[in-house]
């Protein structure tokens, strides 16, 4: 037994740098945790009135853990960490822990390196309605969840909709045809959001801001409507690793291992657009994190879905959190902008670093 | 065959020692793959006609053809991917149909002609996958898992190639990968969709030899697609010949591959394709 854990355990190639943390997954996930308290801390005690950090870990110490600590702060400085800050640094997170987990969900469904939460119209969907919900004259809203963001979450789920039920007809394989419709989809909405915002005059820079993404408008309570949509589709993925894993090598293999491909590929479709339309929703559209986050992932620990979903979710956390941070101390720049810049000069590297194809 | 792949083929009852292999030896009869009148038509054009075969548990059976014939379409009929539109398709003795993925899957391993990966893989991370079917959903694999992926691996002689990306392996390595995951997928049958077909003489003939090995050694019963003839009937002695869907015929190299037969079905003459021997 010794001489085959070794066989596993020793590879007498490829043994590169970062081979002591493939085989750590739990040290990565500790070293993400560790991220997302630090990032949290200070992303509550920055800004454009600095609460200090050891007030801002008594305040949350105090109010979410009911500690019984001594009051060393004023009362604004409790207002501005617990109503302003701490929700726009946990709708970050949850909208880190979503798109990376849509992301890789995506990408091992589709068995396409280059998918991201947005790849099957979700995007052009949410924008579309988001302008919509613009143009036309009427103002609700319950709950501070406005006509505008459950416009976007209807409108990405409509998208997706129609993609699965159009890319159901006609003769191409499921999976091929999916991207193509989605593209197709995509486009034609595309259309309709640059003809909706060519309409929309005064309201152009309302839909703008949309498309650009951000957190500014967080609140609790839109905090508390997208975050079991979020948390919910997460868990249903997770349960799912095996099948993702089953998808690795095709879905004529993964049936042949066992996976019942059909309703496995719905249902993961379902869980990663509903995660993603809760996303876009309370958001707008920040791009790379979904794309990115799991590749980095793959890279440090390999393709097994049983750790790249828990790690994509920690460390996407961590980046949406940093870069809203960061977003902030520049000057309230959209969040979109700062991820675009971390995210494609890496996307670059790792096309350069992909070698011929992906064939087995 | 090196000292390591003899110690692991010794060890190998022990790893194997699954629900899987022991529900085999109980509920596996005679036949391991039965089809019984088996026709199957895609957009009118009937591929399988009326197809009866019986596959022994531990036979080693290859199904010629030429292309078109409907070889590929029988394994996904046997696999329980495609339901023919009439007769009956039994693995071990019960029908496929009635059984769910992961039932038929620790019954029946199928090694793909060829497999695409999106990500980089490495090679015991690809042999890992034949595990899924034992595996439990929410606690993922568990020791016994781990040490039939290590079984596979010395099986096939794979330790050498453990921590290479799959996708940067040679095409005859690549199918010896994919042969390892079935290898720990540790069903009772075997099914090859044309194993050898993009390899060279030499991982042809490793091929051929580890699925003989893997069916006289392990007492696998292998049901295999293959387009060379002389592989065919040296490493095999019980052929079948489908010819437009049909079984033309089913019995030892020397009787199913006659000269005249050769001619009729494949079209070409035996001489060329060396069988003139036989």
């Amino acid at each position: 037994m010794a001489t085959r854990d070794q066989a596993l355990a020793v590879p007498k190639v490829h043994a590169g740098r970062f081979e002591a943390l493939r085989r750590r997954p739990v040290a990565l996930a500790v070293l993400g945790l560790g991220l997302v308290a630090v990032s949290l801390v200070a992303g509550i005690a920055a800004g454009s009135v600095a609460v200090p950090p050891e007030d801002t870990i008594a305040i949350l110490g105090r109010r979410l853990l009911g500690l019984d600590l001594p009051v060393t702060w004023t009362p604004a400085a409790e207002t501005i960490v617990v109503d302003l800050r701490l929700p726009r640094v946990l709708t970050a997170m949850l909208v880190g822990i979503g798109l990376s987990v849509a992301g890789a969900t995506f990408q091992g469904l589709l068995r396409n390196p280059l998918a991201d939460p947005y790849v099957l119209g979700t995007a052009s969907g949410a924008g579309l309605g988001a302008a919509i919900a613009v143009l036309i004259p009427v103002r609700i809203a319950i709950f501070d969840f406005g006509l505008l963001h459950a416009f976007a979450f209807v409108g990405a789920l409509l998208a997706v909709g129609v993609v699965y039920r159009l890319s159901r007809v006609g003769g191409l394989a499921p999976l091929t045809s999916l991207l193509l419709t989605g593209y197709a989809v995509g486009s034609l909405l595309a259309a309709g959001l640059a003809m909706a915002m060519y309409l929309s005059g005064a309201g152009l820079r309302q839909i703008f801001g949309y498309l650009l993404g951000g957190f500014d408008a967080a609140t609790w309570p839109s905090l508390v409507a997208a975050a079991p949509l979020v948390i919910g589709g997460f868990i249903v993925v997770l349960a799912r690793a095996r099948v993702l894993n089953g998808f690795l090598l095709g879905e004529e293999a993964a049936a042949h291992l066992g996976i019942d491909v059909p309703r496995q590929r719905l249902i993961l479709l379902a869980a990663g657009s509903l995660v993603t339309a809760a996303c876009v929703a309370v958001s707008g559209l920040i791009g790379f994190v979904g794309l990115v986050i799991p590749h980095v992932v793959r890279l440090l620990v390999g393709p097994n879905a049983r750790a790249v979903l828990p790690l994509s979710a920690i460390y996407g956390a961590a980046l949406l959190a940093a870069a809203d941070l960061l977003a902030r101390l520049v000057g309230e720049i959209p969040i979109g902008v700062v991820t675009a810049v971390v995210g494609a000069p890496f996307f670059l590297f790792l096309l350069r670093r992909t070698r011929t194809g992906y064939e087995l | 065959m090196t000292a390591a792949n003899a110690a692991a083929a010794n060890a190998d009852p022990a790893a194997n020692a699954d629900p899987a292999s022991a529900a085999s030896a109980e509920t596996v009869p005679a036949a391991a793959i039965s089809l019984r009148d088996v026709s199957v038509a895609y957009g009118g054009r009937r591929v399988l006609r009326n197809v009866d075969l019986d596959v022994a548990a531990g036979e080693r059976v290859a199904l010629l053809g030429p292309n078109g014939a409907g070889k590929s379409t029988l394994l996904r009929v046997v696999a329980g991917l495609l339901v023919p539109d009439e007769g009956d398709v039994l693995l071990g003795g019960e029908p496929v149909g009635g059984l769910d993925r992961s039932a038929v899957a620790r019954r029946l391993a199928v090694v793909p002609q060829q497999a695409v990966l999106p990500f980089a893989t490495r090679v015991e991370e690809v042999v890992a996958l034949g595990r899924l079917p034992h595996e439990d959903p929410f606690r993922g694999p568990r020791d016994g898992d781990r040490a039939a992926i290590a079984a596979a691996i010395e099986r096939v002689g794979l330790t050498d190639l453990v921590g290479r990306d799959a996708r940067e392996l040679s095409l005859g390595e690549r199918q010896l990968v994919l042969v390892g995951l079935a290898v720990a997928q540790a069903a009772p049958i075997l099914a090859l969709d044309e194993p050898t077909v993009h390899l060279d003489l030499r991982h042809r003939v490793e091929v051929m030899q580890l699925i003989r090995d893997l069916n006289e050694r392990d007492g696998t019963t292998v049901l295999a697609v293959l387009h060379d003839l002389g592989l065919a009937a040296h490493f095999f002695s019980r052929l079948v010949v489908l010819d437009a869907g049909r079984i033309v015929a089913d019995g030892p190299p020397a009787e199913v591959l006659a000269p005249a037969r050769v001619q009729a079905v494949f079209g070409v003459d035996p001489a060329i394709v060396g069988l003139a021997a036989l």
